[in-house]
């Protein structure tokens, strides 16, 4: 066991120069900036341009332009026969989707949220994910299946809940989170064209958020590899994980930290399924401290893995025990106090970063 | 020379009208001979929302010859797969078809490979039909590498995308919507053909078929639902299930036909007139009157629910192979011996495909993961010890 000898002085992390890559956001006159929204918005024009096979059915995508707009504009460019209303009948729509894949169609469903995914979750592992390995390869399933996932605000226990953990442990199934619009665009357009089926995780509250986005992104032919994970910020104490929306916490957190001479680094998940695990454990080899952070219920998590996997390949790296961060284990509740209770929060992880470089109790002023 | 004659019902056969020339040596070779032939289904259709199609049905020897042969393989090919069953050499779930093959030579005859066919776990025949070798179907069911599947689906789960025969499921109704997918995307490509979604009696309860029916009746699509009606959900009567078991009119606002499921040419003309309809006018249900001589798998007796006597009953009289025998022989098309001798032919067809897949080797272990994506993309799986077992996805 080589953790004794890897024991870090933190007092030192004080008087670290702190590494030149700069945080995510940088606001130069000429950057261009794109909401979320628009960035799925773009994503499913330009694929569905590119390839007549694409076409997008679920409720309110059409004449409504989508429940949260995503798709707006789309009917009136494609028109009825590739943008298609359902009725409200997840189990129906889903499997005639996924019928028009077997066929060789290139389906986008869009759920209004992965709550009601459960009602066509069957036709989701069943009949998409599995078919290709039941048929030795004669039936791959070129679908995608987006929508909003977890909590949004005040909707209460059945419209809040995060899918993450359950599907990605389907084999057979690809699942994305995106967090930023590089990452819904680039996602998106590599979800689309891959031939497997792909469950694409979209937040309701980062629709709204505006990311700054190269040349290279706006790009028609932009895709991002799916199975890779990001490092959104460089670091040397502490490796915190996140996905989707808790990664804007985890980029807050970072910089809490850094005040307070931790100096995080964040990696943004983007793939759950396949999960990144070289990127996350070569993470944890240099910083030797594990937080995860997701919003969705702690048992069988997303965490739950990722910890499981840095402690059977990186055990002998770890410093301090892996600390998982997620949603409380209880069904969401509606009042604003008790919601703000069961959802992560930023301090949750500077908190659990603290204590996994064993600085719990704050310290006295530096000399 | 156009020959025509009134068919009375089959039980009846023994006093058939004979034709008047038995001229026998002039007879052309009966497996080319187009010579069209009229012959009445056995009863009328009864239709619901729509008008019932003629119950003459235009045929020739060949076809007929056709359909004994064909029926008399799969008969013989079930009967083979629950010895194999037994022998342990089939594990798991199979479902046999034996008592329904009319419905699956039935559809064959009206419909072409570009048409597509979907069904539930009770598939053996239906992938015959659609062009399905017996060495692919026996090497499945005994997990061998020569499998329609290469081994690896079973039993519940043949696949011949080629002839656009789409499986094969296991979740009881998940056929259904997958099929009206089907008739979607051939609808969206503009084919001019059809798919065919076969469910049961106990499909027939689905929810989430009524949900793909409401969406392809909205959306006109070329769907053709066909309820292969033998009477039992496993081990529960039709009655005891479904408080209308009137399936062809469950539609409601889609049109249906009752079809004798044992009667090849019935089902023939049922399924062409379906496909007419779906072509113009969307979906629309056929509800085939069928029967299943063994229990619904091989862990069913099939006697606890139902009498021997229903069951010897039905093979008396409504047997689709024995019709269509019957046929041959009144219409002097064939001989009895000429008939034996196929089900000989039938039967060694059989018996050297078992022996053939007994040759074809298990799966090589590195197939326990090939194939769980189409595009790998270099991501990392695992066996039970992690440890121990991983393999990159190509």
């Amino acid at each position: 066991m080589l953790g004794v000898v890897r024991k870090k002085m933190l007092g030192q992390s004080l008087l670290k120069i702190r590494p030149a890559v700069s945080v995510l956001r940088s606001y130069s006159s000429s950057a261009k900036h794109m909401t979320v929204r628009d960035a799925l918005n773009s994503a499913l024009d330009e694929e569905m341009s590119a390839d007549q096979k694409v076409f997008l059915m679920g409720e309110e995508v059409g004449e409504y332009q989508g429940a949260y707009k995503i798709s707006k504009g789309l009917l009136e460019k494609y028109g009825p026969e590739r943008v298609l209303d359902t009725p409200i009948t997840e189990a129906g729509f889903a499997g005639i989707a996924v019928g028009a894949a077997y066929h060789g169609l290139k389906p986008v469903v869009e759920f209004m949220t992965f709550n009601f995914s459960m009602q066509a979750i069957d036709h989701i592992i069943n009949s998409a994910a599995k078919s290709n390995y039941m048929s030795a390869g004669q039936m791959s399933v070129p679908i995608v299946f987006r929508g909003p996932n977890g909590a949004a605000a005040g909707v209460g226990a059945q419209h809040s809940q995060c899918y993450a953990a359950w599907y990605a442990s389907c084999p057979g199934l690809k699942v994305l989170t995106p967090y930023s619009s590089e990452d819904a665009r680039g996602l998106l357009k590599a979800a689309i064209r891959d031939p497997d089926p792909v469950v694409f995780l979209e937040n309701e509250l980062l629709y709204g958020e505006s990311f700054s986005v190269s040349d290279e992104v706006l790009d028609s032919s932009f895709c991002l590899p799916i199975g890779k994970a990001k490092i959104e910020r460089v670091g040397r104490d502490v490796t915190i994980t996140a996905f989707s929306k808790m990664v804007g916490h985890a980029l807050k957190a970072a910089e809490i930290l850094e005040k307070d001479g931790i100096d995080a680094e964040v990696i943004n998940l983007r793939s759950i399924r396949p999960l990144d695990r070289s990127t996350i454990n070569a993470s944890v080899r240099k910083t030797n401290r594990l937080i995860t952070a997701e919003e969705g219920f702690p048992q069988h998590g997303v965490g739950a893995e990722i910890c499981a996997s840095v402690v059977e390949e990186s055990f002998a790296y770890l410093d301090a025990p892996v600390e998982r961060i997620a949603g409380a284990d209880v069904p969401m509740p509606y009042a604003a106090n008790l919601e703000r209770l069961a959802v992560p929060q930023v301090e949750d992880i500077v908190r659990a970063a603290k204590r996994a470089c064993y600085r719990s109790v704050p310290l006295a002023a530096a000399a | 020379m156009a020959l025509s004659y009134l068919r009375s019902s089959s039980s009846r056969s023994a006093n058939l009208l004979r034709p008047l020339s038995s001229a026998a040596s002039l007879r052309r070779p009966i497996s080319t001979d187009t010579t069209p032939i009229t012959i009445e289904t056995s009863v009328p259709f009864t239709s619901h929302q729509c008008e019932a199609p003629s119950r003459s049905v235009e045929t020739n020897p060949s076809e007929l010859l056709t359909f004994f042969r064909d029926m008399a393989l799969m008969r013989r090919m079930e009967i083979a797969a629950d010895s194999l069953y037994k022998a342990k050499l089939i594990r798991g779930f199979c479902h046999l078809y034996d008592g329904q093959e009319a419905v699956a030579v039935g559809m064959e005859a009206a419909i072409t490979k570009k048409d597509c066919i979907i069904t539930a776990y009770r598939d053996h025949c239906t992938f015959v039909g659609r062009g399905g070798t017996l060495l692919e179907v026996f090497a499945e069911l005994m997990g061998r590498q020569a499998g329609c599947s290469k081994g690896k689906g079973g039993s519940m789960h043949f696949y011949k995308k080629d002839s656009n025969f789409y499986g094969g499921h296991g979740i009881v109704g998940a056929q259904v919507p997958l099929g009206c997918g089907l008739a979607f995307a051939q609808k969206y490509s503009k084919d001019e053909s059809v798919t065919f979604a076969l469910y049961g009696d106990g499909a027939a309860n689905q929810g989430q078929l009524f949900e793909a029916l409401n969406i392809s009746a909205l959306w006109d699509l070329p769907a053709i639902l066909v309820c292969e009606n033998n009477h039992y959900g496993m081990g529960t009567a039709e009655w005891r299930a479904a408080k209308s078991p009137a399936y062809y009119k469950r539609g409601d606002y889609v049109p249906g036909l009752k079809v004798d499921g044992m009667d090849a040419l019935a089902v023939k003309q049922a399924c062409k007139f379906a496909k007419e309809h779906a072509l113009k006018n969307g979906p629309i249900i056929l509800e085939m009157d069928t029967y299943r001589y063994h229990g619904h798998s091989m862990s069913d007796p099939g006697s606890t629910y139902r009498t021997r006597d229903e069951i010897s009953g039905i093979r008396q009289e409504r047997d689709p192979i024995e019709r269509v025998r019957k046929l041959v022989l009144s219409h002097d098309l064939a001989t009895e011996k000429e008939l034996k001798d196929i089900e000989k032919e039938v039967r060694k067809e059989v018996d050297d495909a078992i022996a053939q897949a007994k040759e074809s080797p298990m799966p090589e272990p590195s197939e326990l993961f090939s194939n769980v994506y189409a595009k790998g993309l270099g991501a990392e799986s695992f066996g039970a010890d992690r440890k121990e077992v991983r393999a990159t996805l190509a």
